[in-house]
């Protein structure tokens, strides 16, 4: 397999804390990996260095062997490494599909100055994103509430959005921040097929949890963070078995797995 | 229906009332309202990018000198300094915004307040301002031909300045708007309506937010700077003292007023502070007290502006 995304020593210090060191892993075409570890370890922060939200102090982020760390969020975006937010991160004023209209921003064929003339090629791209806007909420079961003001959407949904938001980006590789959290059961379980359904359209997916059960689940392959060092990486059954990672991380919360 | 009944308003109903009541002073105040509503139709843009900004009079008292140096020392035709000074302040605010627009909130908001001050004192100390004595009998527009065509004739020859002045503000209000009205409602006004509500996912969709912001800024301060050199050419002379902090103020209170989710509050919060104010003028020492206490009341009984009463909404479906 082809290493879309390769992270490179990626090092970041705030002051004398050094959040993230010398990570060092890859992330292969089409695959679902996961980075994990207790609070605190140092996961927001790679997720911030890996869609260039922050810089790194030392390393580098190379995707398609390019390296993109450096780079403004939204030229990494447009490279296509598009990354999700914890939470609720959308445009809360806006309706579920105004939402991901304009998250359809660069797949724009016209100029701004086109669109503000409302030139043809500017008419066509509004109707082809209305298109895809309308397939994406629906593939992610939100179909039915795309003309709701999404601050009126209850949470599951929201997280749902915030997906949708990622996709009408069209990424080669999706970030997503924390899919899971706050969700019982059922609703992880739910999040789980569609992560996996996002994977299916040929998307490459990161994604960094807490949610134990619904990471050995989902991914192909973990990367497990313990005070900013990377103490482990390989696929759920490995990551189950090391003694570093029982050590750090799974050893405490051995229930929380129910394995 | 409603674009018609307005044009037909402000170009035909009210010359009509004013030439039938000869109340000609209505002309100068019309007028006034539709230059400070251009220059807070751009106030209103910066809000919309989610910034709040307090620094319009000082792009306005640019635009004004801007205008009044290339007229007097220059000999440049009025009709061709207003896009000039429009143009001239834009470039200030793209080599201004570069480093402020990085700023949100109470930050930003102070720092154009502090502009305001600073093009006042600017005005004081450049030679090319003349310093406090200011620029005066700038002369009235002249002619605006092309290819020898007469567009607009000389203003020295009308016999009523009033009324052109009236028009030439109106006119360019309703271009504002217009220009303002299709901005918001095309693709680039609902990037800025995701810059207001959330700079980084909009970033994380691949918007360039401070390109976005710039441009925004610079249109505003486009507004700003038209609206100054029209000012100046009515009053005929422009003083650093001519756009004090409080038109900055005022300016921002419009959009307030008038309300920041409507592309025409502005328009509608300036006609309403500038009447509302000399309406209070008869209530003598208690003027400020009342228009003040009004001000507060309306603010927090309609955070969302006048154009959030449901009567207007309802005429808005109806169009």
């Amino acid at each position: 397999m082809t290493a879309l995304l390769e992270i490179n020593g990626l090092t970041k210090k705030f002051g004398g804390l050094t959040a993230v060191g010398d990570a060092s892993f890859k992330v292969n075409d089409k695959e679902i990996l996961s980075v994990i570890g207790p609070n605190g370890a140092g996961k927001s922060t790679l997720f911030k260095l890996i869609s260039s939200f922050l810089r790194p102090t030392h390393g580098e982020v190379r995707f398609n062997g390019e390296r993109i760390s450096g780079l403004a969020p939204h030229i990494v975006a447009r490279k296509g490494v598009v990354r999700t937010f914890q939470e609720t991160t959308i445009f809360k004023d806006m309706t579920a599909r105004q939402n991901v209209v304009v998250a359809h921003h660069l797949q724009s064929k016209a100029s701004l100055l086109g669109h503000y003339a409302g030139t043809l090629t500017a008419r066509r791209d509004e109707i082809d994103f209305h298109e895809s806007a309308a397939e994406i909420l629906e593939y992610l079961g939100l179909g039915h509430v795309q003309n709701e003001v999404a601050r009126n959407l209850p949470h599951g949904y929201l997280r749902a959005l915030g997906i949708a938001i990622g996709l009408a980006a069209k990424p080669q590789v999706l970030l997503l921040d924390e899919p899971f959290a706050g969700m019982n059961h059922d609703e992880t379980m739910k999040a789980v097929e569609m992560v996996r359904g996002v994977r299916d359209r040929g998307i490459t997916i990161l994604l960094v949890e807490h949610d134990m059960k619904a990471v050995m689940k989902i991914s192909d392959r973990i990367v497990v963070l313990n005070f900013g060092q990377m103490i482990a990486e390989g696929t759920p059954a490995e990551i189950q078995s090391n003694e570093r990672v029982i050590e750090a991380y799974l050893g405490r919360e051995d229930q929380e797995i129910g394995i | 229906m409603a674009v018609g009944a307005f044009l037909l308003t402000v170009f035909a109903v009210v010359p009509w009332l004013i030439h039938v009541s000869g109340r000609w002073d209505f002309y100068y105040t019309l007028t006034s309202v539709a230059l400070l509503s251009i220059a807070s139709g751009g106030v209103w843009l910066t809000f919309y990018i989610g910034r709040i900004n307090i620094g319009q009079g000082a792009f306005a008292l640019a635009g004004g000198y801007v205008s009044a140096i290339l007229v007097t020392k220059y000999g440049f035709s009025f009709w061709v300094t207003i896009p000039l000074s429009g143009l001239f302040c834009a470039l200030l605010a793209v080599l201004i915004g570069l480093p402020i627009l990085r700023l949100r909130g109470v930050y930003f908001a102070m720092i154009t307040l502090v502009l305001t001050e600073v093009a006042r004192l600017a005005a004081l100390a450049l030679p090319i301002t003349n310093g406090a004595r200011g620029i005066s009998s700038i002369p009235l527009p002249g002619e605006l031909s092309i290819f020898g065509l007469t567009i607009i004739p000389d203003f020295s020859t009308i016999g009523n300045v009033k009324l052109a002045f009236y028009y030439l503000a109106t006119v360019l209000m309703v271009v504002s708007f217009a220009g303002l009205y299709r901005l918001v409602n095309s693709r680039v006004g609902h990037l800025c309506r995701s810059l207001q509500q959330n700079e980084e996912l909009a970033s994380s969709i691949g918007v360039n937010i401070a390109y976005l912001r710039v441009i925004a800024f610079a249109i505003s301060s486009f507004l700003g700077g038209i609206s100054g050199a029209i000012f100046v050419a009515i009053s005929r002379s422009i003083y650093p003292a001519s756009f004090p902090v409080k038109d900055s103020v005022d300016f921002m209170l419009n959009c307030f007023l008038g309300g920041l989710g409507y592309v025409f509050g502005p328009m509608l919060g300036t006609l309403m502070i500038y009447f509302g104010w000399d309406l209070l003028f008869t209530t003598g020492r208690f003027q400020l007290l009342i228009y003040s206490a009004i001000l507060i009341m309306l603010i927090v009984t309609l955070p969302n502006g006048i154009l959030s009463l449901p009567l207007f909404n309802k005429r808005e479906a109806d169009k």
